[in-house]
């Protein structure tokens, strides 16, 4: 097989890019990204003047790029110069001292070293989201929307069944959060005064998220107890008719406002406290699917049979599974339910069902990094589109569906995360 | 006695959708152990088209090119319709499903899903956001039975609904075709090497699937002239929940499921506030699973997970 000559150079170019860059660890990447948004905050406003653009690109130029296609090549000037070049400069030029930094760290303090990568991470979406508002909301979606991916993957990625419950626990979750702080820290119009002074409230905001997240968990037994019994479709049928009687359940309970909705809950989900959380979900979820716990997920989705007869114990099993994927789903519902500060039953429908699963799909199975990736991709796909309105309900299904036939378990599936390789230094060792 | 019979009747139309929307789904699952997502959708897109070809054969009526009683109307846009959404059934297949057809059945789904969600988007951008009318092609003609009053259009929507379901069972049961349907939902890895050829018969079922929403589509529209683009969500996935309910694969099971899924909704709404009509008709279904977890009509099977 003989390929043509240009697709041949091409690839040997492309392939030279990636060596050239190839010994960068995460900790330059990170560095050149924080290089970046700086370069952004101090000097962007004036670059954007300076090609023509009238503002700050809000999500890498493409709201500006697709509504009016005179300003494309400014804006592809101003994110090669803001965001690509001082990302690939600060990378390659620190690559020596970032592998060694991070090999160094690697060795000494592995967990000190996660802690570190984090920070900057954190400081990276900071500096970034601090330009506008918008863009602050669209962060904390996606970070919302990383974690509820992610939980769903516990039950239809590493257990194998076909969750359709997410909704459900999300909206579980959400409400009692919001009735709990509420209740407890505002005066509102439907609970009446504050029972406890506000101030003490961003304190105990997490402990309305652990109650949120507890609240979805007690509501997926209804979900774990019949999947002891049944598998594949009529669970789905099971959990689907879950998320149709929790949302019409709210409907109709008037005390937090019906189908009218509930608002006025604090605004408590800050950045930190959005970041902190997925970090943790995050952290928890990847050793829990490393776990023995894990490795029985994946049995019993394997064989259930076999499974059994290995002495896992899969009702068990199942039960944890769901409860465990629950409580995760009600604190992103929690945390949903402060960004916006005011949720109603008609969220948790199956539009937030067909997004959830599409991105989770859309990732990969039984993978970390594919939640990651599928979140991320699929939520920010979907706001720089926006000013293609009705299309982009065109492009992004249609992509999806390339994606599920060339690669029908997702981008990365089944693909372990391991944090830990994940800071190493790149530096290949000339022995 | 007379409210409960008039719900009856009420019920029955109700269901009838339910069923025919329902067959389809039991249908391509027992073929392909898949469920088509995107079958809410081509029952809209049915709608739609009926609403296209009935508004075509109007204008051509109403021109003089060719005199056409309103019945006759109908009849041909029922039929016409079913065939044009065949076609979709069909393409959708052709595109979306065949070549998932070894890959796990979670991907299918999705597949399902996101074709749903461009023939709602092409639907809109096609026709608007604005709701259209389905032109009126029944007289509605009252007939009072001692306080219960039936409309011609409920008993054309349930005799009609019936009969296309009779017609699909005796296709399956009689014709050369149907058995090898049925011997695809049998075992489809054995199937083609009988000569069976595999992929005609996977798109005549989406056809006959596509064609039955077809149906059910141009009946809603007769019943509930106002149609938006996204009335085949919810019927959609109250469909598939009873094809569920009524086993996997089984046509009479689907079209029995349907039926009471149409009941269990008209009479919660009748004794209850209609607000509880979700959670109470989906907790009925629950209980109904929790006893007989294969459904209706279904048979334990042994998993045989394709993922």
């Amino acid at each position: 097989m003989s390929t043509p000559k240009n697709t041949q150079g091409a690839r040997r170019r492309f392939a030279r890019i990636r060596d050239f860059f190839g010994e960068v660890p995460l900790l330059g990447w990170l560095v050149g990204a924080l290089a970046a948004v700086l370069a952004e905050k101090f000097v962007g406003l004036g670059l954007a003047h300076l090609v023509d653009l009238p503002r700050i690109p809000v999500l890498f130029g493409f709201e500006n790029a697709l509504k009016k296609p005179e300003l494309i090549p400014g804006t592809l000037l101003y994110v090669l110069l803001i965001y690509v070049a001082p990302a690939l400069l600060a990378g390659r030029l620190l690559q020596l001292p970032a592998n060694r930094l991070a090999g160094f760290f690697a060795q000494r303090w592995p967990t000190a070293s996660i802690a570190f990568h984090l920070a900057l991470l954190y400081a990276v979406l900071h500096i970034w989201s601090d330009i506008n508002d918008y863009r602050l909301i669209v962060v904390k979606i996606t970070l919302i929307a990383v974690m509820l991916t992610l939980s769903l993957n516990v039950i239809n990625g590493y257990m194998g069944e076909f969750s359709c419950s997410h909704p459900g626990f999300m909206a579980l979750g959400a409400y009692s959060g919001s009735i709990f702080t509420v209740v407890l820290f505002t005066n509102s119009s439907m609970f009446g005064p504050a029972l406890l002074p506000t101030a003490v409230g961003p304190y105990l905001y997490p402990l309305a998220l652990v109650a949120g997240g507890c609240v979805a968990a007690v509501g997926a037994l209804a979900v774990a107890i019949p999947s002891f019994r049944t598998r594949g479709d009529y669970l789905a049928i099971i959990s689907l008719a879950f998320t149709f009687i929790v949302k019409s359940l709210i409907e109709n309970l008037e005390i937090v406002g019906g189908p009218r909705g509930m608002r006025g809950q604090p605004d408590w989900s800050n950045l930190p406290m959005v970041f902190a959380c997925t970090v943790i979900c995050v952290g928890v979820i990847n050793n829990f699917v490393r776990s023995t716990y894990g490795l029985a997920l994946n049995a019993v989705r394997d064989n259930e049979m076999a499974a059994d007869a290995m002495t896992i114990n899969t009702q068990r099993t199942k039960m944890i599974a769901f409860l465990f994927s629950a409580f995760w789903a009600g604190v992103a519902g929690v945390l949903f339910a402060h960004v916006l500060r005011y949720v109603n039953p008609g969220t948790f429908g199956l539009q937030q069902l067909a997004e959830v699963l599409a991105m989770m799909y859309f990732g990969g199975l039984n993978s970390v990094y594919g939640s990651i990736v599928g979140a991320v991709s699929i939520n920010l796909l979907s706001e720089m589109l926006r000013p293609l309105e009705i299309w982009k309900w065109i492009f992004i299904p249609l992509l999806l569906i390339l994606v599920m036939i060339f690669r029908p378990t997702g981008l990365i599936a089944f693909r372990v995360f391991d944090p830990q390789r994940l800071i190493q230094s790149k530096e290949k060792r000339s022995s | 006695m007379t409210v409960f019979l008039q719900n009856l009747i009420n019920a029955l139309q109700w269901g009838s959708f339910y069923a025919l929307i329902a067959i389809g789904y039991s249908m391509v699952y027992s073929i392909l152990m898949l469920f088509n997502f995107a079958h809410g959708d081509i029952f809209m897109t049915g709608s739609y088209i009926g609403f296209g070809v009935a508004t075509a054969l109007i204008a051509l009526s109403a021109a003089g090119v060719v005199a056409l009683p309103n019945w006759l109307i109908l009849v041909l846009t029922i039929l016409f319709s079913m065939v044009l959404t065949s076609f979709l059934g069909m393409f959708i297949e052709r595109v979306g499903y065949r070549p998932l057809r070894d890959a796990p059945r979670a991907s299918a789904a999705i597949t399902g899903l996101m074709i749903g969600i461009i023939l709602e988007t092409g639907n809109l951008i096609l026709l608007g956001a604005q709701r259209v009318k389905f032109p009126a092609l029944v007289e509605p003609v009252t007939y009072d039975l001692g306080g219960v009053f039936v409309t011609n259009q409920k008993i054309m929507i349930v005799v009609v609904s019936l009969s296309l379901a009779l017609a699909l069972h005796q296709f399956i049961r009689r014709t050369k075709w149907g058995m090898a349907m049925r011997a695809m939902a049998f075992d489809y890895l054995v199937v083609p090497l009988m000569g069976v050829p595999i992929n005609k018969i996977a798109a005549m079922t989406f056809a006959l699937g596509s064609g039955l929403a077809a149906a059910a589509g141009i009946l809603f529209g007769v019943a509930y002239p106002v149609l938006d683009p996204y009335m085949g969500i919810v019927f959609g996935w109250k469909a598939f929940v009873a094809a569920i309910l009524g086993g996997r694969g089984s046509i009479l099971g689907a079209t029995l499921a349907g039926f009471i899924l149409g009941f269990i909704e008209i009479f919660v709404a009748m004794v209850f506030p209609s607000t509880l009509r979700d959670f109470i008709a989906y907790s009925i279904i629950l209980l109904i699973l929790v006893f007989r977890p294969y459904g209706l009509f279904g048979e334990p099977y042994s998993v045989r997970l394709r993922l």
